[in-house]
């Protein structure tokens, strides 16, 4: 039963990981009022720029890198669309995220079925992983799990605690009264747009150099779109993130346990989007987005002319 | 130091040539970019521009084949102009497309014995029932509970997807078909008919012309479609003037639903002869319908058109994989890139964009 409880637990954090990641990025840009769809094409093009470039060069962190700034990169196109322009950013995410798709097929051709020289190998924490039980469940991971888990208190802190926080709430719940306190509002959305494609590309590089590790066309398989779903169902908090991404990562990992009962996977996989909807209802009661502090301006481009 | 600014003032009604001018400058900016990408991907844009023109419009075999994908493009792609037109958001029609086609399926599966004329129009009425029924849940929650429908829809498709996955791996497997996941074959009488040896079955291909017209004359000519493109373009006006907007809501997305689940059944009934998991069902025709509605500039007459384009660059795309060893994903880049220039372009047609100087 320990052992059991070992593997499930050893398991499912690896496999949340990326979807922590996506979802932390797009917490905080949904947090600005920008809704990015296109996390989907933003991680796959994460994924095979880490693969490409750590199979280059034979660095991991490098690839890592280097999909943090192609994440940024394409997060760049849907800021423009969506704040400068103030396109449909549901279009305009939609675009990003084939795009994404697109690009990273093309690119990617030549590294389907190669082995990768220089995989992120796991890093065990001295002393702590050898803890009896405790050891193999937490402490034998690679470094992108850790910095992950790290980056949850991290970011609550500043969305919640600092300056910094509430700026970006403000200009996300009522961007007219960020703009007379002289806040700008354009470019808070900017930075947070971006700041979620760099989280997305770090999800992507995990699932390429460290997850899997190889280049597969199409790898995410969705992960993005749960990654849409995740946001909501965290109620936009990074903490509840974590939670979200590793409940979802142990669904995927409990299919392997429980399709041998007769239990269907398909069945299992519908739930994160079941639950997204029925907390998108949920969320609909005026009071309870209040409390929790929805973004109120979600999805509305600002224009100080056209307040 | 002085620095720019680009300022953006609000125009009334864009003129129509105004608008079909940006339509063709953004879509030739946006084969510029495209050509760009494939040149620094390492492939010769000349010669995919040819292959993909070539490959779906250039012989009577491609251009088959192009009206053959342009059906269900054309069918969900006037219904979600529709809803557009309304500001109502239905980015799902790939899933009610997917749940129209169970429907369809079931219906054609219970009763392969029934005449064609008799089996027909009832698989296509259970597939707009079908995709009806899928759009009614984020319907009602919009209607209802004003949740967001882009959202609802979203999620809606990936649980059509797994409905399907479960069905065809499940209850719905043809026992013949010895482990894998695909439904006994239709009967000859639940097959629709072809134009001769192509594969263009016309009775969906006549359903989304009679759609694109109806739905026009609809959005044009009727107090409902008055009221459906006030409630899009001024929601305010359309509440202060008495009008129901949750019944609007409930319309355009009960009728995009079905519409795309129509286009569902003539891909299984039409092209497969058989249910199967999602991916063969349908490439994504649903989402591409998004394009297809927003190319036509949201007019649903035009989506014939647009989606007669989109359809020959699907053919065009499964052309250039063969000739120049592509992934299937390369048309991608293509949906993505167009789509972008497509959406700015509209700037340019509803603001007058100037670039202001700053001391």
């Amino acid at each position: 039963m320990i052992d059991f409880l070992i593997s499930i637990v050893s398991l499912t954090i690896p496999a949340g990981t990326a979807l922590l990641y996506g979802t932390l990025g797009e917490v905080y840009a949904e947090r600005s009022g920008v809704l990015n769809l296109g996390v989907e094409g933003m991680m796959i093009m994460g994924a095979v720029t880490g693969f490409a470039v750590t199979t280059a060069t034979g660095n991991a962190l490098l690839g890592i890198l280097a999909a943090a700034i192609i994440g940024v990169l394409m997060s760049l196109v849907h800021a423009f669309a969506s704040v400068t322009l103030r396109v449909n950013q549901v279009v305009s995410g939609l675009a990003l995220t084939m795009l994404g798709l697109g690009i990273s097929g093309m690119m990617g051709k030549r590294f389907i079925g190669l082995p990768l020289a220089g995989r992120l190998t796991p890093l065990d924490i001295p002393v702590l992983s050898d803890l009896p039980i405790l050891g193999p469940m937490f402490f034998r991971f690679n470094i992108l799990v850790y910095f992950s888990i790290l980056l949850v208190p991290l970011l609550w802190f500043i969305l919640y605690k600092t300056h910094w926080g509430i700026t970006l709430r403000s200009v996300g719940e009522n961007p007219a009264a960020a703009d007379a306190m002289g806040i700008n509002v354009s470019l808070v959305r900017y930075l947070a747009v971006m700041f979620g494609g760099m989280l997305a590309g770090l999800g992507g590089a995990y699932l390429s150099v460290a997850y899997a590790p190889a280049w597969i066309e199409g790898m995410t398989a969705g992960a993005g779109w749960i990654v849409i779903a995740l946001t909501i169902f965290s109620l936009w908090d990074p903490r509840r993130a974590l939670l979200g991404a590793y409940l979802f990562g142990g669904v995927r990992v409990l299919q392997f346990f429980l399709q041998p009962l007769g239990i269907s996977p398909n069945l299992l996989n519908m739930l994160p989007f079941l639950l997204t909807i029925v907390v998108l209802w949920m969320i609909s009661e005026q009071a309870f987005r209040r409390r929790i502090g929805v973004p109120a301006a979600l999805m509305q481009p600002y224009s100080r002319e056209e307040r | 130091m002085k620095s720019f600014r680009l300022r953006m003032e609000r125009r009334l009604e864009a003129p129509r040539a105004a608008q079909v001018r940006a339509l063709a400058v953004s879509l030739f900016l946006a084969l510029i970019v495209i050509g760009l990408l494939f040149a620094l991907l390492g492939v010769n844009p000349f010669y995919a521009y040819q292959r993909i023109l070539v490959g779906g419009f250039g012989s009577l075999y491609g251009l088959s084949e192009t009206i053959a994908k342009a059906i269900p493009l054309a069918l969900a792609g006037a219904g979600l102009s529709l809803a557009f037109r309304a500001r109502v958001y239905n980015i799902g029609a790939e899933g009610q497309l997917l749940i129209g086609a169970i429907f369809g399926g079931v219906v054609a599966l219970n009763f392969p014995e029934w005449p064609r004329l008799a089996l027909m129009p009832t698989m296509f009425l259970a597939g707009f029932l079908g995709g009806a029924l899928w759009a009614s849940i984020p319907a009602l929650l919009k209607a209802r509970f004003r949740v967001d429908e882009v959202l609802t829809t979203l999620m809606m498709v990936y649980i059509a997807s797994d409905v399907v996955r479960y069905l065809v791996y499940g209850p719905l497997r043809g026992p013949e078909e010895r482990g894998f996941p695909y439904s006994s074959r239709f009967s000859a009488t639940a097959q629709l008919p072809h134009i001769d040896i192509t594969r263009i079955h016309y009775p969906t291909l006549i359903l989304a012309i009679l759609a694109a017209i109806l739905l026009y004359l609809l959005l044009e000519r009727t107090k409902l479609g008055y009221e459906i493109r006030v409630a899009g373009e001024n929601p305010a006006a359309a509440r202060y003037a008495g009008m129901d907007t949750q019944k609007i809501i409930v319309i355009v997305l009960l009728i995009s639903g079905g519409l795309a689940g129509m286009a569902g059944v003539g891909e299984v009934a039409g092209i497969h002869a058989r249910l199967s998991p999602p991916e063969g069902i349908s490439p994504g025709y649903g989402f591409t319908a998004i394009i297809v509605a927003w190319l036509a500039r949201l007019n649903p007459l035009a989506t014939l058109l647009t989606a007669f384009l989109i359809g020959g660059l699907l053919v065009g795309g499964d052309a250039i994989q063969v000739a120049l060893n592509l992934p299937a994903a390369t048309i991608q880049v293509f949906n993505g890139v167009i789509l972008l220039f497509v959406i700015a372009g509209d700037i340019f047609t509803r603001y007058r964009i100037r670039l202001e100087k700053q001391a």
